[in-house]
């Protein structure tokens, strides 16, 4: 089953509408409660970078039992230093996003940090695509 | 403890869902920022917060939690008490600083979450 979304850019009101919606598919199907988690956990977090950075983009998410595979795709500024993103507390964030909870320089560090694969395609100018895979019994939390 | 229990060792007022004050919570997670929240990874039932924005009842919601408080006096807007009802999520409100409140609940046996 594929599902894919919108994300807008700049929305703080709507921000996090499609990890809700994503996590209640993950409910429907039956997926165990700890992948559910750290679903919510990444997508949340790679939906608002795109709110915050990118101006918005495309949420593509393919459920299987074996997996669930969640790629985010913008054509925001892209990032000119992954190894500094990477890092936790690092950030580029606007002030209204720190405003809002965000922009601790976690959020990429989060994503690595719950997925069971993470694979970052970026280019300045251009974009990024994020591809996040979770598996059930995965990591834990 | 119950939410009920947590809302009288806090001095709260009740902002949204009522009808949930009389289910059990038993671990928390604050921080006003969400990211930190969501980077604790755990499964808190509370989450209490001095941030006042829709993405705390968001973040609740995605982090399982059943319940937020906000410390300080902050009183939530219309367009938080609303997601909050059509979640589900109970919201408090505290004249009470975070470290009191943090230190309060703990006191009564309501964990970190983990």
């Amino acid at each position: 089953m594929v599902r894919e979304y919108t994300v807008y850019g700049n929305d703080f009101v709507r921000a996090g509408e499609v990890s809700g919606k994503i996590k209640t598919i993950l409910k429907g199907l039956g997926y165990p409660p700890e992948m559910i988690r750290r679903a919510a956990i990444t997508t949340y977090e790679a939906e608002m970078n795109m709110v915050i950075h990118a101006d918005g983009g495309r949420v593509r998410a393919s459920f299987s039992p074996e997996e669930v595979v969640l790629v985010f795709a913008d054509q925001g500024p892209g990032i000119a230093d992954l190894n500094l993103a990477m890092q936790a507390g690092w950030s580029t964030a606007s002030e209204t996003a720190r405003q809002l909870g965000f922009g601790g320089g976690m959020g990429l560090p989060n994503i690595r940090r719950y997925s069971d694969a993470l694979d970052i395609d970026t280019k300045v100018g251009t974009g990024t695509t994020l591809t996040i895979t979770i598996r059930p019994g995965g990591r834990n939390l | 403890m119950k939410i009920l229990e947590m809302r009288e060792l806090l001095a709260a007022r009740t902002y949204a869902c009522p009808d949930r004050t009389r289910e059990d919570v038993a671990a928390a997670a604050a921080s006003d920022m969400l990211s930190d929240v969501l980077a604790m990874g755990g499964a808190p039932d509370v989450l209490i917060t001095g941030l006042l924005n829709p993405q705390v009842i968001r973040t609740a919601v995605l982090m399982d939690a059943r319940c937020v408080v906000f410390v300080r006096g902050k009183v939530p807007g219309p367009a938080i008490v609303e997601l909050a009802e059509e979640s589900g999520v109970c919201v408090l409100g505290t004249d009470m600083p975070m470290y009191q409140v943090c230190g309060v609940l703990h006191a009564h046996g309501l964990a970190a979450a983990r």
